[in-house]
């Protein structure tokens, strides 16, 4: 792979965890505990669907084929959506799309930062920018974390469970493929066992100020790096192309 | 409108205890178009008026999330799809500050909360109409939204304070609402064929619904004139309907589409349009549970209540603790 | 209030430097902290602001309404406080 062709895709799949993730928020939209935390999650949706457009148009940019931003979001076949297995998981109840966000947050963070510092102008900026909505999301979802840990009974067990049932999709976020590679050896790009390093001792510390017990490592699930999906991802899909399928070429 | 079963007003238990140098004192304040702030003085009937309203009015906007909201998964573009999130987005931090301008008369979110959850309290007719496709997104905000904003840039002059107040943030965040779903039924109108026609249909659905929502006709509308007289109410709602079917027609002729009132024609005299008989059995069948989604509405609304409760109560527990230890 | 839902706030926004904070409206919150966001995920969508002060409502200390004219009509009459007040002829410039 050339280290252009791996810069795209690499872009791609960060445009792909922001849609997939501001997509399951959407589905949060007039279901949240209270009318306040309606107003915050549609923020960091809109933040993240924001970051798709920008990544996308960037990939599209470079790789030069009159791609655009919808392009990338509606017409592509499962396969070729690369996000992370966490991101596509089903909101579940507060507990659930709480613990997702700290993971994947605390994680995005790190990332982001990074690629700040990547040889590649145009990503950076967009990392740049896109770094500063997630550390406000991040403070936002960790900030829930504690207060859902160290609430009541029940939600302390509830959100342990949904820590343990999660837990499974963070070791894809660390694990390093090709492209990885190529971006960190070409584009000065993010060291993952640097930032799994960094992960867990943030995650650590919120888990702990949450009165929460750190899951073992057990076994981890794969393949969203990959194009390989769970079989939420379908219907997910389903949803988010239907306008596009259905109507081909339609300008709307 | 987004409070158009209101025209009962409150009925007052402590009219009895109201003197009538009072009344004309409060009313010289309003004639002279002074503000009513939180605690002044005021009659209880113009209290409960304004809760009735108010509440009504924050109702019709979380329960409006939800038709628009049915089709933020599948907006036909990233675009769009960002642009309809930040309506429903508004549509809630709306619903906020009105709920905030209700509190300031003495009840709580959660009582008016339970009173709409219970079905005690009322909320627009328009809402319990269903989206069935993405042009109905468009004549949402084309129609609905249109039709909402005559009703409340008079609001923004509203005789109390808290309420006027709301209503200018709202009308300030809500300009590009309307201009939105029309640029989505341009759109449509210049598109395919199929495109058009599903134009067409949404209006079809939505123009008698959207006429609807400025309540039943002076005559029938008792208790207007004391709204009248309180300036929590400016124009009738056959004034505001005739202004809404005078501007919008034309807006639909310019897309092309038609209005589906055979009786409609512009009447040079008056310079004014005249329309067909509006079936009011339809607005209060709906007005009173039997719309085709009040139900759906009403379930979802409970299910999110429900749901919640154990995350506010976490919040709560946690916040207790927090001021436990501060203080220990 | 109910004793069931979170405590009322009034939020206050800077608007941006140079200015005062001024009141933007309420917002309920569980803590301090959760009104601070609340109030940044309310009031500031379209960057309204550059600093947040959040404020438990019922730790508001307010004059009473029935005593507003006690309170303030005493000022109507010291018209002396006010600049027009002085007659100074028109040649006389910087004053």
């Amino acid at each position: 792979m050339t280290p252009d062709a791996a810069l795209i895709r690499y872009v791609t799949r960060l445009g792909d965890n922001s849609l997939i993730l501001g997509q399951r928020m959407i589905e949060l939209v007039a279901a949240s505990p209270e009318l306040e935390e309606e107003l915050a999650n549609a923020n960091f949706a809109l933040d993240y669907i924001g970051q798709a457009r920008m990544l996308y148009t960037y990939a599209g940019e470079r790789e030069g084929r009159g791609r655009g931003e919808d392009d990338f979001a509606f017409l592509r076949p499962e396969h070729e959506y690369r996000n992370l297995l966490l991101v596509e998981q089903p909101n579940g109840h507060f507990g659930d799309s709480t613990v997702r966000a700290v993971l994947f947050e605390s994680f995005y963070v790190l990332l982001l930062d990074a690629l700040t510092r990547c040889g590649d102008e145009g990503l950076a900026g967009i990392a740049a920018r896109a770094v500063k909505e997630v550390r406000y999301h991040l403070k936002h979802s960790s900030q829930w974390l504690v207060r859902l840990g160290d609430g009541t009974e029940e939600s302390h067990a509830r959100t342990q469970q949904s820590l343990n049932d999660l837990w499974r999709y963070t070791g894809e976020m660390f694990a390093s493929d090709d492209i990885d590679k190529i971006m960190r050896d070409e584009f000065d790009g993010p060291d993952l066992n640097v930032v799994a390093e960094q992960w867990r001792k943030a995650v650590a510390a919120i888990v702990s100020a949450a009165t929460l017990e750190l899951p073992e490592d057990g076994w981890m699930a794969s393949g969203g790096k990959d194009g390989r999906h769970t079989e939420h991802f379908g219907f997910l899909l389903a949803d988010l192309q239907y306008m596009q399928r259905t109507y081909p070429g339609a300008t709307w | 409108m987004y409070t158009q079963g209101l025209d009962q007003a409150g009925k007052s238990d402590a009219a009895g205890a109201e003197t009538k140098q009072q009344l004309e004192a409060f009313q010289a304040r309003i004639d002279t178009e002074e503000k009513i702030e939180a605690k002044d003085w005021m009659p209880e009937a113009y209290r409960r008026t304004l809760i009735r309203q108010i509440s009504q009015h924050a109702h019709s906007e979380i329960i409006g999330m939800q038709p628009e909201g049915n089709w933020l998964t599948r907006a036909p573009t990233l675009k769009r799809k960002a642009i309809l999130l930040a309506k429903v987005q508004d549509e809630a931090g709306h619903g906020l500050y009105l709920y905030s301008a209700a509190e300031t008369l003495g009840i709580s979110r959660d009582q008016m909360v339970a009173d709409l959850l219970s079905g005690k309290a009322k909320y627009s007719s328009i809402f319990n109409y269903p989206t069935l496709t993405w042009a109905d997104i468009g004549a949402i905000g084309w129609l609905v939204d249109g039709a909402a904003i005559m009703n409340q840039i008079p609001l923004c002059r509203c005789s109390y304070g808290p309420y006027s107040r709301a209503m200018i943030r709202i009308c300030k965040e809500e300009s590009f609402h309307q201009r939105q779903g029309y640029e989505i039924m341009l759109t449509l109108a210049r598109g395919t064929d199929e495109q058009k026609a599903m134009a067409q249909d949404a209006l079809n659905r939505f123009w008698w619904p959207s006429l609807m929502m400025f309540g039943p006709s002076d005559a029938a509308s008792k208790h207007s004139a004391q709204s009248m007289a309180w300036k929590i109410k400016r124009f009738s709602n056959d004034e505001l309907r005739q202004k809404f079917i005078d501007v919008t027609v034309p807006q639909a002729e310019y897309l092309g589409l038609t209005v589906p009132d055979d009786k409609l024609r512009f009447n040079e005299e008056t310079g004014h349009y005249e329309h067909s008989d509006i079936d009011w059995q339809e607005f209060f069948d709906v007005i009173s549970g039997n719309g085709p989604c009040n139900e759906q509405r009403m379930a979802k609304r409970r299910k999110a209540q429900d749901d919640g409760a154990w995350v506010r109560e976490a919040a709560k527990a946690y916040a207790a603790k927090k001021l436990a230890e501060e203080a220990a | 209030m109910s004793k069931h839902e979170w405590p009322l706030y009034e939020v206050f926004i800077r608007s941006k430097s140079g200015l005062s904070h001024r009141h933007a409206g309420s917002v309920h919150a569980a803590d301090d902290e959760m009104a601070l966001t609340n109030a940044r995920d309310t009031y500031t969508r379209r960057k309204e602001g550059v600093s947040i002060w959040v404020v438990r409502s019922d730790q508001i200390v307010a004059s009473d309404p029935a005593e507003t004219s006690a309170f303030f009509e005493p000022a109507e009459d010291k018209i002396y406080r006010h600049p027009t007040f002085y007659e100074i002829p028109d040649e006389v410039e910087n004053l």
